[in-house]
């Protein structure tokens, strides 16, 4: 995994962690949603800022709910948006990642949204690019999905306002989850009261609480008056070994029901990241309950989306294109 | 020097022409808005002025990047086929009312535009020219004016060091 985050140009040039933006860069990219949220409710949602860019959504992992969203949010700043999915791509006749790229590239594109399944692959593809190509990390590996993290924090604080006054408590397999390890670091960045994280030793990762989190593995103390509750996903596929006993056994211990959610804050909102486990992590009745927030989660999604994008292509500014 | 109060009743004298084509105010942000209060209360409007922020319209994007503090157009009655006249408080090079029209058409499809601003100076780039005036000056290149307020208004000319 790579480490250390390059620093300067490459930072504006590129969105690829939460870990070097500090609590004002966080807020201005919020702010910048706030006001894309309007050009979503009008009657043509469509704003001129990146007409004639090339996106390309390079996505070598599932995804419907980000991969849609980035799409949507290139469309309404009238980019032109190309989806490559790993199934239809060459990487499967053996081209490297970067040879991908380079061919991509040769077509003109300005912007790529990469998924990856390994941790740096963004990070890879941003330090081979020229100057006037960027690149936005859509998730990679276990190491982050920045974009995901600060579309959280712009709901947090559309429904609960300063994020020096919350408890916000992060459920479940935070041990593989690259969302976690963005929300966890936005929070601190914007000065969260407490974040906790909550769930079984087996998927929290060594060491947690290093990251400025406190840990809990029992959930009625995790829950006690937390304001936000953030619901993972159980990611069966990244686990190498039985982490958890069995779903039964998991959701009876972790699974949050309207008696645990009970226990959090009068007010507290629901947040998931998507796909949900119904009846796994996360019981149905809370899910489409009155205090969860994981549909607003994917429609802001679109707004800080556009603001991520717009902010990139707007940081080339004064740049010539490199012949 | 320029007198706003004054400008802005030669505004309102000339908007006066207008009036029976029942025109809806807009104002450009956030100076432009400023001055569209003023009118609107002068002409003893009824219905809400609307505002326009131009940022996502701007031809500068690529050069400039984006604000982060873009403020949201609020346009609170319907625009199709209805007379506006849209406020700005300086007219300078018209690219600001070039992009406000882009915006406009993205909302609706007005009958009309006519054009008011506080200030018209010169250094146009565009042909656009305004129908309702509070002042004109001429100004060196290198000299800026801006718009201070809300509350009082006031006139300031800068000169830029670049």
């Amino acid at each position: 995994m790579i480490g250390a985050q390059p620093g300067g140009v490459h930072r504006r040039r590129h969105f690829l962690t939460t870990e070097d933006l500090g609590g004002r860069a966080i807020t201005e990219i919020l702010d910048t949603a706030e006001s894309f949220i309007s050009v979503g409710e009008r009657e043509i949602k469509k704003v001129p800022l990146l007409r004639g860019k090339t996106i390309v959504n390079l996505f070598f992992e599932s995804s419907t709910r980000t991969r849609t969203t980035f799409e949507i949010a290139g469309k309404r700043l009238s980019a032109d948006i190309i989806n490559i999915n790993t199934s239809v791509s060459a990487t499967q006749k053996g081209e490297s990642l970067l040879d991908t790229v380079r061919n991509l590239e040769a077509m003109h594109t300005d912007l790529f949204v990469v998924r990856h399944p390994m941790s740096g692959a963004a990070d890879l593809i941003a330090r081979s690019v020229p100057s006037h190509v960027h690149v936005v990390n859509a998730g990679d590996g276990r190491h982050a999905h920045p974009t995901q993290g600060l579309l959280d924090m712009f709901t947090i604080r559309r429904y609960k306002g300063d994020f020096r006054h919350l408890v916000v408590a992060i459920v479940g397999d935070v041990l593989h989850s690259r969302v976690a390890r963005s929300q966890i670091h936005a929070l601190t960045a914007l000065g969260t009261k407490e974040v906790r994280v909550v769930g079984p030793r087996s998927l929290l990762p060594v060491a947690v609480e290093s990251l400025g989190v406190t840990a809990y593995t029992d959930m009625a103390e995790g829950l006690r008056g937390a304001d936000v509750i953030i619901m993972l996903r159980l990611q069966f596929e990244r686990m190498s070994g039985a982490l958890i006993p069995s779903a039964r056994e998991y959701f009876d211990l972790y699974g949050l029901t309207q008696e645990r959610l009970a226990l959090a804050g009068k007010n507290a909102i629901v947040m998931h990241p998507g796909p949900m486990n119904r009846g796994l992590e996360i019981a149905s009745d809370v899910a489409d309950g009155p205090q969860a927030v994981i549909l607003p989660q994917v429609t802001n999604g679109i707004a800080v989306r556009m603001a991520i994008l717009a902010r990139l292509a707007g940081a080339s500014a004064g740049e010539g294109r490199t012949p | 020097m320029i007198d706003v109060e004054t400008a802005l009743g030669h505004m309102t004298d000339s908007a006066r022409a207008f009036i029976e084509r029942r025109p809806v105010l807009i104002g450009i942000h956030t100076g432009g808005v400023w001055i569209a209060e003023r009118l609107h209360e002068r002409l003893g409007f009824k219905e809400p002025l609307g505002t326009l922020d131009i940022s996502f319209y701007r031809d500068d994007f690529s050069r400039v990047g984006i604000h982060p503090q873009v403020k949201t157009s609020h346009l609170p009655i319907p625009l199709d086929g209805r007379h506006i006249i849209l406020v700005d408080d300086v007219l300078h090079t018209g690219r600001t009312i070039r992009a406000a029209m882009n915006e406009l058409f993205d909302f609706a499809r007005p009958a009309s535009i006519a054009l008011a601003v506080l200030i018209v100076r010169d250094g146009r780039e565009l042909p656009i020219q305004p129908d309702i005036v509070g002042v004109s000056i001429s100004l060196r290149p290198r000299q800026h004016i801006k718009l201070t307020g809300p509350d009082p208004l006031g006139i300031r000319i800068m000169e830029r060091t670049e």
